[in-house]
């Protein structure tokens, strides 16, 4: 079988073609049994599945434009409170250099909302007190008791009244019980708790729970915050930089709990950054810090000490959220739509077959036996994209892969009008397809290069929809190209041999007959003529002195007839 | 019978040829026609935008109870958004013959939940069966600037790949003017069928882009390789090489237009008279109606603004004027 050179490189490609395909199986079967993580369906996105997606803006104070530094440790700030909420498999990502989406599975509550949108609230408060996090006590009886909670008898009324954040006259009976009672593993109450007020609060592992002093500072007055080490230990230290009001406040706030210090008031003397009501540290003061340059040194790693560098200097950003469009897709709805783009996709998918068929005869079997092809090698894909990308199929990507059907059968059009074009010429078929191959494939190349371009763009500069769209729209040319150099033209190749296709059976979709070929049977050569005279002839045509065109192509026929009715007798009957 | 082969066939020879280039004039004043009409569309009908570009709350129920003429009673609706903002005004209408769609200013959180509450009480589903939408008016804004932007640049870029390739700028020129061609039709006869301009629609709009160039570049490939091969004879004038190309390419077109039509006609079908998905609906028509006007607009606008722009050439009409002295020849020798 495998004789001549291009029948050989013909089933050499299609081998190649086929190791990709079982390759791109291969790794998403490792991604499903191997890593556990990818899946054999398409992830969808949630206008399919159903959920809540809510786009916020980041605001600025002066109204600028976010960094995309300030943009990313948003959207981690707004990850940890929709954790902190219990939500599973929320997806947050930034766009567009300003928005942040967050989308959630299922409908979301308003306490989750109001969560989300908050803005980042840092605060200096003092600690007052530090305990572990239980909730309940062994009481005399040997039983396990929960720690009373807050209740309208208990005294709230500090007396004497807080001279100081530090004053231990705010520990009242029903503040001592709100801490006590505090579970820090249970969902943190999405209201921003009073700033003139104490609060209680855990640390971010929940081992430690502090009672706090009122807000003395906000975040604000921090100018910069950078991880570093320090010069004389070598320890990971967290280095603070504060404004000019920033630098007075915590001056005197230094000398008061520095002074508690030394006086062994212990916890009095720890200071509490709080962001989104978690204590994010809480050092010991170590002196009085006159400059406003106070540095926070502990058990630190380059690591934990960028964390905190970062948390406090983004989370003293007064950086709020606006909410720019929420959405709630009903379930139902999602796979509603879903439903419709399959059946709608199926429809396309044979029509298009049937006008193939019609239009390309066995041809047309090549078209569908590409698009078959193309399908496989596109759901693999975006199921190994699902995974190593986190690729989500949307409505808009559903539409683009339809609409891809009939852009990819458009290559072979071209490619097939291309070597009917050479047929009509004269040449043999093996010879119309290796020609057709050559002139088609470089109208393929820039006009698809046209269709990448414009996905690229798209994908670039639009927001979430029309990138899903773009995406698919790419992914689906470049794996057309990609068949069409792999898949149909070895194909072709291989039936110009077969005596069907190669012979130009009238079913074939390449008889070079009904084409109008100047056919002059596959014993002859062609005359010289073709490049010239040949064309000449053609172009008289349009020149409407088809006349005489006709008779030497009516003559070459009859020629071409007689010829082919002595070598061809038994054809129809094998084929 | 009619062949699409002989069809093509004679194409191919010359022996049935459109005059493409040589009635350009009609061509073109056909098109100016067309796009002047577009742009006169919104005087009849006012361009509709979708709540994402005006800004507001949605609410779709989907299959409520219907009444007794087989639609959901609207009214049900009305009441039910009156019920938590009295002073409210809300656009109700029932889509794809089964859902209720009711469209209101912007609404509280508060509001919002509980205008679903009273929406799910009103029509008897599960709250989960509501559809809520939020939209603040600065998202379509971004969206519209960014597709500007993505225009722009798409454009230029495209302009320069096709001057490259083609070692011309006035194929990059004729080409683009096409495309803006198809554009201004399209959404023309979007207005026209009273659809709204949706993000969706905006997706097919830019679909459109891809496709009208991706059209025009195939179509110009083979008028490329026409009218180099013909450039040493003198058989044919430009203009004749131009036509010919389009005419030899003409069955791809009408080909490649039906193929790509024939899915998205199907999302169309299914979508607007069937089961109901605006997002397809609204995407599909726009890429369908494009479609078929970026065919038209490569054949009829495209190629003859080509021809009309590199005829004046030197070396062209220097060309032109040898196929005339030849055929003049070849008519004196006859007689």
């Amino acid at each position: 079988m495998a004789s001549s050179t291009p029948t050989r490189h013909a089933w050499r490609v299609l081998l190649g073609l086929l190791l990709v395909t079982a390759a791109l199986f291969g790794i998403n079967a490792l991604g499903v049994y191997g890593f556990k993580e990818s899946s054999w369906t398409p992830e969808l996105a949630l206008d399919l599945q159903g959920g809540t997606q809510i786009v916020l803006s980041a605001q600025t104070a002066d109204g600028s434009d976010p960094t995309q530094e300030q943009l990313d440790q948003a959207a981690a700030i707004i990850r940890q409170r929709v954790d902190a909420s219990g939500t599973a498999e929320a997806d947050i990502t930034t766009e567009g250099g300003r928005n942040i989406v967050v989308q959630i599975p299922g409908v979301a509550d308003q306490e989750t909302r109001d969560r989300i949108q908050a803005s980042a609230q840092l605060e200096f408060r003092a600690v007052l007190v530090a305990t572990d996090p239980a909730t309940e006590f062994v009481g005399e009886d040997g039983k396990t008791t929960a720690f009373p909670t807050p209740n309208e008898t208990m005294n709230a009324v500090p007396t004497p009244k807080p001279t100081d954040g530090s004053d231990p006259s705010q520990i009242t009976e029903k503040q001592f019980a709100a801490l006590q009672s505090f579970d820090c593993t249970a969902e943190r109450p999405s209201t921003t708790p009073p700033a003139d007020e104490p609060l209680v609060a855990c640390d971010p592992t929940g081992s430690v729970k502090y009672l706090l002093g009122p807000m003395e500072l906000d975040g604000t007055v921090i100018d910069d915050a950078t991880a570093g080490r320090d010069q004389k230990s070598g320890a990971w230290t967290v280095n603070l930089e504060l404004d000019s009001k920033g630098t007075e406040v915590f001056g005197d706030i230094s000398q008061r709990l520095n002074a508690n210090r030394i006086a062994g008031l212990s916890p009095r003397d720890q200071f509490a950054f709080v962001l989104d009501g978690v204590v994010i540290s809480a050092p010991v003061m170590q002196a009085a810090i006159l400059n406003g340059k106070p540095s926070i040194s502990g058990n630190f790693t380059q690591e934990s000490s960028q964390t905190l560098a970062d948390q406090l200097r983004y989370g003293a950003l007064p950086l709020s959220f606006n909410v720019e469009s929420s959405d709630t897709i009903s379930a139902t709805l999602g796979s509603q739509q879903l439903q419709i783009g399959l059946i709608a996709g199926l429809i396309g998918l044979g029509l298009v077959a049937i006008y193939s068929l019609i239009s390309y005869r066995a041809l047309g079997w090549v078209i569908i036996a590409s698009i078959g092809v193309m399908g496989v090698l596109t759901y693999i894909i975006i199921c190994i994209l699902a995974w190593r990308m986190g690729f989500r199929l949307s409505l808009a990507g559903v539409a683009g892969l339809i609409v891809s059907i009939g852009f990819t059968a458009d290559s072979f059009i071209v490619y097939f009008e291309r070597i009917r074009d050479e047929l009509r010429d004269g040449k043999s078929i093996t010879g119309a397809v290796e020609d057709g191959w050559g002139r088609a494939k470089r109208t393929i190349y820039i006009s698809k290069s046209i269709n990448i371009l414009a996905a690229v763009v798209l994908y670039i500069l639009a927001d979430a929809t029309v990138k899903g769209f773009a995406f698919t729209l790419g992914l689906t040319t470049l794996i057309d190209v990609f068949i069409f150099v792999i898949f149909t033209h070895p194909v072709m190749q291989l039936l110009a041999r077969t005596r069907f296709f190669g012979g130009g059976h009238r079913l074939s979709g390449l008889d070079p007959e009904s084409l109008g070929a100047v056919y002059r049977g596959r014993a002859q050569f062609r005359e010289a003529q073709v490049g010239s005279a040949g064309r000449a002839a053609r172009n008289k045509g349009a020149r409407n002195e088809a006349e005489k065109r006709q008779t030497i192509a009516e003559r070459k026929r009859a020629e071409a007839l007689a010829a082919k009715g002595s070598s061809d007798a038994g054809k129809d009957s094998d084929s | 019978m009619f062949s699409m082969n002989e069809f093509g066939n004679n194409l191919y020879s010359g022996k049935t040829s459109f005059p493409f280039v040589a009635k350009r004039r009609l061509w073109f004043i056909i098109a100016i026609v067309l796009i002047v009409g577009s742009a006169l569309v919104p005087l009849i009908r006012p361009v509709q935008f979708s709540i994402e570009f005006t800004g507001g709350s949605q609410f779709v129920v989907a299959s409520p109870a219907t009444g007794a003429d087989g639609k959901p009673d609207q009214s049900l609706a009305t009441d039910a958004v009156r019920s938590v903002v009295p002073e409210a005004t809300a656009k109700v209408v029932i889509v794809n013959n089964r859902d209720v769609r009711v469209q209101t200013d912007q609404m509280s959180a508060l509001q919002t939940q509980q205008v679903t509450e009273a929406l799910s009480q009103a029509y008897d589903v599960k709250v989960e069966d509501i559809t809520n939408s939020f939209i603040g008016p600065a998202w379509g804004e971004n969206v519209t600037r960014q597709s500007l932007w993505g225009l722009a640049i798409f454009l230029a870029l495209t302009f320069l790949i096709l001057a490259i390739y083609f070692r011309t700028w006035k194929m990059s020129a004729a080409a683009i003017l096409g495309l803006l061609d198809v554009l201004v039709i399209t959404v023309g006869v979007y207005a026209l069928a009273g659809f709204e301009i949706s993000p969706a629609a905006v997706i097919g709009f830019l679909t459109i882009l891809a496709y009208s160039l991706y059209d025009t570049t195939v179509v110009f490939d083979k008028v490329r390789e026409n009218t180099t091969e013909d450039a040493n004879q003198t058989t044919r004038t430009f203009g004749e090489s131009v036509n010919l190309a389009v005419n030899q390419t003409l069955v791809r077109s009408i080909n490649t237009s039906v193929v790509a039509a024939l899915p998205v006609g199907a999302i169309l079908f299914i979508g607007a008279f069937w089961l109901g998905a605006e997002t397809l609906t609204d995407i599909s028509l726009s890429i369908f109606v494009g479609i078929i006007v970026a065919t038209y607009s490569t054949l009829f606008v495209a190629a003859p603004l080509y021809s009309l722009f590199r005829e004046n050439e030197p070396a062209i009409v220097a060309h032109d004027a040898k196929v005339h002295e030849a055929r003049q020849r070849s008519v004196a020798a006859k007689a």
